[in-house]
């Protein structure tokens, strides 16, 4: 059973299709890359996933759950970090841990923190506000709290943006390690593709809502006849409709 | 309902109250200042009417069971308020936090902190002016339950108004209860008002509560008819707002406004 299963998602706001009836799947052990240009419709899709916004159109399951009709259970099985929704900036790092614990009923809570404050290098920083923190230390907090319930889904939208060239090595390899253990599946969102190649099994190229291309990253460049992945996402952004790709 | 989840978000009001003294002691400003002004008036009042007036429990009981439907309020909208400062809605609603365990953790907020306010504002009223709220009896428990109740429903009403509208709409629940203040006659009868008003203060709960203080104090006894009607409109009140909010809340999520609240619109 895929730990999420997208089909036919649509989101139309008024006169605008945001995201127009994609269908994808992810396995567990995989990480798959979800590639675009700005408003391509990434977050949208994300947003759907993660239940803060219905779609138009079709359906989403997280690890066999509709989250449709057991939204509850499905986010229970699901947590995301994302550049744009940090941790309050007026609660220390192990009183975020601790509510967010709360809140995704993780068992043993106390053990499970102390266990992401080391794993995460966030042990100095533990009865630290996060709004004092650097933008990096925040995003390792916003990964470890993303981490609590052990997801069988993690969603991560640019979760290496404002990490520096070392520290987002280690996430990377932090990840790529969650993915291996068999606990579930990634889907991330980044506009590094060096960083896309390096993590991604596979990706799907978004644009206008519609998912253009899908497959290795290492490989798809040379299907398409473009040199490396960069190549390839300038190119989808520039010709956004799959009849005039390559 | 998982109560694990209610209990984060009582507890997290916990944590930033512990984290700057200043949540603290705004719980207490108000409501402090109106019973020291209203004491002192009374206190100047108690010369020139009789005495058999109970001029004190009139305007210092009224003053704290007032205070305390603020507080009630406060405590809702103060909590759900701290979650659009620090821009945690995405954290809270992405999780598997359900609406009704969101709106129980903010009633258990309010419980304690409601509970905490009314003990220091009796205290204070009973150390400086000599006044007891425990002067109402046995009708003291049915009245702060109606107010209670009625709280909780203005709560859940201002907190739904902010979520559709936006940020910028937390002003327009703070004069709730100042525009419902007229008609629910805390200091004067409510056969005082004219009529349009009288029809409007029957519908709402604070109304019993006030008209049965006096009145208790006045004749020793009051409808328990009256109580029951009280209770019965402010559960309704809950219930209505409740309805709204959860209307609102899909509303929000339909439009995307929950995703990318600080634009207040899609």
């Amino acid at each position: 059973m895929p730990v999420l299963e997208v089909k036919e998602l649509r989101k139309i706001y008024r006169d605008t299709v945001a995201v127009d009836g994609i269908s994808f799947r992810v396995d567990k052990n995989e990480i798959v890359g979800l590639l675009g240009p700005n408003g391509a419709g990434k977050t949208t899709t994300i947003n759907m996933i993660l239940g803060v916004l219905e779609p138009s159109g079709g359906s989403i399951s997280i690890a066999g759950l509709d989250i449709a009709h057991k939204r509850s259970e499905a986010l229970e099985r699901t947590n995301f970090a994302a550049v744009y929704a940090q941790l309050p900036g007026n609660m220390s790092v192990f009183q975020n841990l601790h509510i967010f614990g709360l809140i995704y009923d993780v068992p043993n809570l106390k053990e499970r923190i102390t266990h992401l404050v080391r794993e995460f290098d966030l042990e100095k920083f533990i009865h630290t506000k996060c709004g004092i923190l650097s933008s990096g230390e925040q995003t390792r907090v916003s990964l470890a709290k993303a981490m609590l319930n052990m997801p069988q889904l993690l969603l991560l939208d640019e979760p290496t943006a404002s990490l520096d060239p070392s520290t987002a090595r280690t996430i990377r390899e932090k990840i790529r390690h969650f993915a291996d253990s068999g606990v579930g599946g990634v889907l991330w969102t980044s506009h590094n593709m060096h960083e896309v190649e390096v993590v991604c099994d596979r990706v799907l190229f978004l644009s206008h809502g519609k998912v253009l291309l899908e497959g290795d990253p290492r490989a798809l460049p040379r299907e398409h006849g473009k040199t490396d992945l960069e190549e390839l996402f300038i190119s989808v952004a520039r010709e956004p409709l799959p009849g005039e790709l390559v | 309902m998982n109560i694990r989840r209610a209990y984060a978000i009582a507890f997290r009001q916990f944590y930033l109250i512990r984290g700057h003294p200043t949540r603290f002691w705004q719980m207490f400003v108000w409501i402090t200042v109106d019973v020291i002004i209203w004491g002192y008036i009374t206190k100047y009042l108690t010369t020139v009417v009789p005495p058999s007036f109970g001029v004190l429990t009139f305007f210092l009981g009224a003053v704290v069971l007032w205070g305390f439907l603020l507080r009630v309020m406060q405590g809702m909208t103060t909590s759900f308020l701290e979650d659009v400062w620090s821009k945690n809605f995405l954290n809270l609603f992405a999780s598997p936090l359900k609406i009704s365990e969101y709106i129980v953790g903010l009633v258990l907020t309010s419980i304690l902190t409601s509970i905490l306010v009314l003990s220091g504002v009796i205290a204070l009223a009973s150390l400086v002016f000599g006044f007891s709220l425990f002067t109402l009896g046995v009708y003291l428990a049915p009245f702060l339950l109606i107010l209670f109740l009625f709280g909780i429903a203005l709560g859940i009403f201002g907190v739904a108004i902010v979520l559709r509208i936006g940020p910028s709409a937390e002003w327009f629940v703070w004069p709730i209860p100042a525009v419902l203040n007229p008609f629910v006659g805390v200091f004067y009868p409510v056969s005082t008002l004219p009529d349009w008003m009288r029809v409007v203060s029957k519908a709402l709960p604070p109304s019993y509560v006030f008209e049965g203080m006096r009145t208790a104090l006045l004749s020793g006894t009051f409808s328990s008819l009256a109580l029951v009607e009280g209770v019965v409109l402010a559960v309704l009140y809950i219930v209505l707002a409740y309805a709204f909010f959860v209307y609102v809340y899909r509303t929000v999520v339909r439009n995307g406004l929950i995703a990318r609240f600080e634009a207040e619109g899609p």
